[in-house]
């Protein structure tokens, strides 16, 4: 019983917290000081891509997810999945209503 | 054949075994419990991906039709505050962590510290995207409510936006669809702001548990899945930030 509480969850400390930490902030400031400068079509997609790496620091570390079980990990990669759906359904959509049209 | 004889002469429970006062018996252990629970968190928040989810699709699908109109309307928007409260929710995010570490180290008084500072982050993040709203009131840049085009037809009556900008004048039959920019803003903002508020409450409710040491004797679940709703926040907030403030200032 006790080793199984022991195992159960993985305890994540202030080092790794605080690692995390400066590494969302210098996140921050690298997407704010790419805004500034001008890069036409790539301005968006670095700023989400910053966005996104930002996002799995917090869901991997601050939410446990890279100590978590099989079950939690696939809990959430079905609602990325399904959230990709969304996106990529819709806009496929709109690309193709005027397939043929100009 | 089941009579009450029979009943009554089933063998009596087995004597109740040794475990956590928190383990309801319909779990066989403390383990499976705080699974149980875990995976039920996660479930909630795939609901709320879905439900931003599809605010964060409209966005897109009409940041792509009025363009234009999209880019003047984010141009609005003070990049100094939304970077300020980015930081903010960070530190938040942060200090929710170290919260969670203290309660399952059982630190009793680092977690009403860490849930405090949490809290009054949350306020701060609330407080500055009041200075925001009170921007957008001021100039009339709320739909529906004396929406005001004049900013987006002639650019040069503000000279602060301008200096920075230096955006054209919008045709009339563009320049209306800013007001869509603005729903959008108002309703991805504002859904997430209650959010926060909800958070906060939930905080308060915490910390005054937490004072009476209710999460630090073994027991944080609580602790632990409000502490994945609140970082669930912050991720929802790093998207806002870079969609409505930051991908269109070049553009």
């Amino acid at each position: 019983m006790m080793e199984q509480v022991e195992h159960a969850h993985h305890i994540v400390g202030p080092g790794v917290y605080v690692v995390i930490l400066f590494a969302l902030l210098l996140g921050t400031g690298l997407t704010v000081w790419a805004s500034f400068v001008d890069l036409g079509f790539w301005n968006p997609i670095i700023a989400l891509a910053i966005a996104t790496t930002k996002a799995t620091l917090v869901v991997l570390y601050f939410m446990h997810v890279r100590y978590s079980s099989k079950l939690t990990m696939l809990t959430i990669g079905a609602g990325i999945f399904m959230f990709l759906t969304l996106i990529s359904l819709t806009l496929a959509d709109y690309i193709s209503r005027a397939w043929g049209n100009w | 054949m089941v009579d009450s004889s029979q009943i009554a002469q089933v063998a009596p429970e087995p004597a109740h075994e040794e475990h956590a006062a928190y383990l309801r018996h319909h779990f066989e252990s403390v383990e499976q419990q705080a699974d149980a629970a875990g995976f039920a968190m996660w479930l909630f928040l795939v609901t709320e991906v879905m439900f931003f989810g599809g605010l964060f699709t409209a966005y897109l699908v009409y940041r792509n039709w009025f363009y234009a109109a999209f880019v003047a309307g984010s141009h609005q928007l003070n990049v100094f505050w939304g970077t300020l409260n980015t930081l903010v929710l960070i530190i938040s995010s942060f200090t929710m962590a170290m919260g969670v570490w203290c309660a399952q180290t059982r630190r009793r008084s680092g977690l009403v510290l860490c849930l405090t500072l949490t809290f009054l982050l949350g306020l701060g993040f609330l407080g500055i995207k009041t200075i925001e709203y009170r921007e957008k009131i001021e100039k009339h840049h709320v739909p529906g409510f004396h929406y005001s085009l004049q900013s987006f037809m002639d650019p040069q009556s503000e000279p602060e936006v301008y200096s920075e900008y230096h955006d054209k004048p919008l045709a009339p039959d563009m320049a209306v669809h800013t007001e869509l920019y603005f729903s959008l803003y108002f309703l991805m903002t504002g859904m997430h702001a209650l959010h926060m508020i909800i958070g906060i409450g939930i905080l308060a409710f915490m910390i005054l548990r937490a004072r009476a040491g209710a999460y630090t004797s073994g027991h944080t679940t609580f602790v632990l899945n409000f502490g994945l709703y609140w970082h669930f926040i912050d991720i929802v907030w790093i998207y806002l930030f870079a969609l409505l403030y930051l991908i269109s200032r070049h553009q």
